[in-house]
């Protein structure tokens, strides 16, 4: 689907690369860069892998002090930065250019420090997700937001894109669960923004740099809250003869002032893959699956669920089936979280991420099989349902142009329907490269301004994780370098 | 006296600020009034109010998502809210009553713009954390708006959130659209007696730290708890440190047990039903324990936790105080004399070495000019602080010098 445009490289930028490297070595030493092209071609994409730019240069600093002279020296010579954590960006938000460096987090991954008291953690940016809750579940307690790339996406990365997770319809998303930050201006400014206290000091930056996409800076370190973790948990799985039927089940429940921990839904094609890969017991002869799960102790799961099954019988469910112990519970989440990349050995496909309102579940779904069905494609769908954040995967095949072509096309259809439907375009994996052209059926030209703006404070010149988010053309004066030029500008 | 101007809708309030700005004229923005006796006092020749944009716009109860113009008072989509059994889960604080502004009188959007939330918030979050989206237009004339109405929306910068606790000096928002919740079918609070501060709080964050979910964790010193109004504590000569359960009756029983159970060595508790714990918890959302007077001046400090009596013991080295502690230490409220710098320096060090920051909620108008306010910054963020109130004010006419002298 090669049609999003990516800006020429700077010819300039590159022939200066041996003067760039000798200044480089000079400042933090030659262990941390990365030159040869086999070591930089590791880096030449993220999890959106349709698109591949080898970067001139990787850096891999191992502390703060290290990346703020990297991106001071990138600043006095007129470089540009690619931040990047673990690169799992689902939407190319860490996609590099030719003419970009690089500047990699992952070797900055310890725990500074545990207070359990004040349920706190102080770590490195480059931590993975999963290791903060490993570090801290045998005195129980858990990191919340848990993307399903959470065994490997790092921490910076999830504060770059603001994630979620199947269990943030209870404990929120990133940036409910992140107080505070250490970030490195483009400048080599080092910042200490938010703190470890629950308010914010004077203006909430911090609102601004969670979900920036490394717009705005380099985080390095960060302060996140610890949950206690629930005395236990339990899911069920509700299978339906409709998708409407389960979709309907969805803002049933909710209705009745029950908030599960999380609500998933499968559709049929992705319940038969995901039951290949991962053997959880989901029915097959059904159209539609819930996941529901609820926390609490033995007696409250057992009410809850029942009252969940209640609501469920309303609709005429197929199958309703409780988890009957830790083993199989572990596996329904398995297959669920393992379900893009099950899907993915049997075919390439587009992972959509639209949000829309709760009401408008039923019709969305019956929409998008339209517009997959017109297009003559395929879709299974896969998301998290209690909060309406859609991931319907197109599948398609890679090696066949046209067909990318036509995956595309509805991808982005199904898109447009999730902000006419009220929704928004993207509910937990960035807008990166991908969606970054469709940001004007959102906003208007006065609600990008404002956010670039923002941007402009924070990186005058526009050098961090260039031609992204914002509609390349919208962009162009800014990207030109010209320290001078403003939003305004353009 | 400045003129008072008063928009009856989004557009007319767009082209009222088109005007003020052609004539660079400086505005100081307003709701009801409820806040005009807190922060600095702003330097403007035209009163802006938000009073005229009123109304609800979208209320889905079976998603738990309300929209409002943001001169609709808190107490209207309160009123909303509850005869569909759902309320706004972090108790927004209304500080008219403590600061000698009228009661009652908070706007929605004054909810966000200063983001004050209340005891719920330990479990429920922010009122910026619970904020969805915004229409609002900023010190260009420009109407924008931010985020949406959907639970889950990460496209592009998060300006609305941005926009909580800027007290109007960024833009003013003419929508705002946010989660609502459940109320919950019982609450039930502990209330343990006789704990010095550092006990109390230890009390309050071992409760905080079991999966129980406590919705609530407050201790309040002797000198403070004699004014409190629930019954139960009539004549009360000990502190009081509260802990509040809330979730479905079949469950609250068990929870309780347990909770008890994990405060053993605190003592027996005092057990207050639904109906009790609803006064109670209403009397620190309106702070009605720090009520108004012109011989004392109110403090708000956040820190963490662990921090908050040493920070008490510390100032009350210096002068006599009555505090209260919310968000399980968290979040101090502390009455000092007032004196010419309501305490500013001696508040202000004590905060420093330990960590954390403090505002000064009442003051004289007076002291409210001379003494910092908001908490000074480190010269790197005043420098972002100050580009981001030039990128959407770029004049500098929305409330000019309401939360530092300079911009």
């Amino acid at each position: 689907m090669p049609h999003i445009e990516l800006p020429e490289p700077d010819a300039g930028v590159i022939r200066r690369l041996p003067i760039l490297i000798e200044g480089l070595k000079a400042r933090v030493g030659k262990d941390l860069l990365i030159l040869d092209e086999e070591g930089r071609r590791a880096y030449e994409t993220d999890a959106f892998t349709s698109y591949r730019r080898v970067p001139m240069l990787v850096v891999l600093p191992r502390t703060t002090d290290e990346v703020s002279k990297i991106l001071k020296f990138c600043h006095e010579n007129d470089v540009k930065v690619i931040p990047r954590g673990a690169g799992t960006s689902l939407c190319g938000g860490s996609l590099p250019t030719e003419d970009s460096i690089v500047l990699c987090v992952s070797k900055m991954n310890r725990v500074i420090e545990i207070d359990y008291t004040n349920r706190i953690a102080r770590v490195e940016a480059g931590i993975t997700n999963l290791q903060i809750t490993a570090q801290v579940s045998k005195a129980g307690f858990f990191y919340a937001p848990d993307p399903s790339s959470q065994l490997a996406c790092s921490l910076a990365g999830n504060i770059a894109m603001n994630s979620g997770g199947a269990h943030c319809l209870k404990y929120g998303v990133t940036t409910h669960n992140v107080l505070g930050v250490k970030m490195v201006l483009i400048d080599g400014t080092i910042t200490e923004i938010g703190g470890s206290s629950l308010e914010r000091n004077g203006y909430d930056l911090l609102s601004y740099v969670i979900g920036s996409e490394g717009q705005l800076g380099v985080i390095t370190e960060a302060t996140v809250k610890l949950v206690p973790s629930p005395e236990g948990a339990r899911p069920m799985m509700i299978g339906f003869r409709s998708p409407e039927a389960a979709g309907s089940c969805v803002s049933a429940i909710i209705a009745a002032g029950i908030i599960p921990v999380a609500i998933e839904y499968m559709d049929h094609a992705a319940i038969e893959v995901c039951e290949a890969f991962a053997g959880a017991g989901y029915p097959l002869d059904v159209e539609a699956l819930l996941i529901v799960e609820v926390e609490g102790s033995e007696s409250e799961i057992g009410i809850l669920l029942g009252r969940v099954a209640e609501i469920a019988a309303r609709f005429d469910p197929k199958t309703v089936k409780i988890s009957a112990d830790p083993d199989q519970s572990a596996r329904i989440w398995a297959g669920r979280k393992a379900a893009f990349g099950a899907i993915g050995r049997i075919s390439d496909y587009l992972c959509m991420d639209g949000t829309i309102p709760l009401a408008q579940l039923p019709h969305a779904l019956t929409r998008i099989s339209q517009l997959c069905a017109e297009h003559d494609l395929k879709v299974a769908n896969i998301f998290h349902a209690g909060d309406g954040n859609l991931h319907p995967l197109i599948l398609y095949d890679a090696n066949s142009p046209e067909e990318a072509e036509r995956a595309e096309i509805v991808g982005e259809a199904i898109l447009r329907l999730c902000v006419e439907l009220g929704g928004c375009l993207t509910g937990e994996h960035g807008v990166g490269i991908e969606k970054r052209e469709l940001m004007s059926t959102q906003f208007s030209d006065t609600d990008l301004m404002v956010q670039m703006r923002i941007k402009s404070v924070f990186d005058p010149t526009w050098r961090l994780n260039q031609a992204k988010v914002f509609p390349l053309a919208i962009t162009h004066v800014m990207r030109a370098g010209n320290a001078a030029s403003t939003p305004e500008a353009a | 006296m400045s003129e008072l101007w008063r928009p009856a809708a989004e557009w007319e309030l767009q082209s009222m600020i088109a005007k003020l700005v052609r004539e660079k004229r400086g505005i100081e923005v307003v709701g009801h009034g409820a806040l005009r006796n807190t922060g600095r006092v702003a330097k403007s020749d035209v009163v802006l109010t938000t009073s005229g944009l009123k109304g609800i716009t979208l209320y889905e109860p079976t998603e738990l998502v309300m929209s409002a113009r943001a001169g609709t008072p808190l107490y209207e989509i309160e009123a909303v809210l509850a005869a569909r059994g759902q309320m706004l889960a972090f108790e927004p604080v209304d500080l008219g009553p403590a600061t000698g502004a009228p009661g009652g009188a908070l706007s929605i959007g004054g909810v966000f713009a200063t983001n004050f939330s209340g005891s719920r918030r330990i479990s429920a979050g922010s009122a910026r954390d619970n904020l969805l989206g915004v229409r609002a237009i900023n010190g260009r004339a420009e109407l924008f708006k931010s985020g949406g109405r959907v639970m889950k929306n990460v496209t592009g910068i998060d300006v609305a959130r941005g926009l909580t606790g800027s007290w109007g000096t960024l833009a003013i928002m003419t929508e705002v659209t946010f989660k609502v919740a459940p109320i919950p079918q019982t609450t039930q609070t502990l209330a343990f007696t006789g704990l010095p501060d550092d006990l109390a709080i230890e009390a309050l964050n071992v409760a905080m730290n079991t999966p129980l979910e406590v919705s609530g964790a407050v201790h309040v010193p002797r000198n403070c708890a004699v004014r409190l109004r629930t019954p139960k504590f009539k004549g009360i000569d000990q502190s009081l440190t509260l802990l509040r359960l809330e979730t479905f009756s079949a469950a609250i029983d068990e929870r309780k047990a347990k909770l008890k159970a994990a405060l053993k060595v605190y003592g027996k508790p005092i057990e207050l039903d639904s109906e009790e714990s609803f006064g109670l918890w209403s009397e620190f959302r309106s702070l009605s324990i720090m009520p108004f007077s012109t011989d004392t001046s109110l403090w708000r400090i956040s820190t963490l936790p662990t921090k908050a009596a040493e920070i008490v013991l510390a100032i009350q080295k210096f002068m006599p105080s009555v505090a209260f502690y919310d968000w399980s230490g968290g979040m101090i409220w502390l009455e000092v004399p007032a004196a010419a710098d309501a305490g500013a320096a001696d508040v202000r060090r004590a905060v420093a070495v330990r960590g954390g920051h403090a505002t000064l909620i009442r003051a004289e108008p007076e002291v409210r000019s001379n003494v910092d306010v908001f908490e000074p910054l480190k010269p790197e963020i005043e420098r972002l602080t100050r580009g981001i109130k030039s990128a959407f004010d770029p004049s500098g006419l929305f409330n000019r010098g309401r939360m530092y002298a300079n911009f």
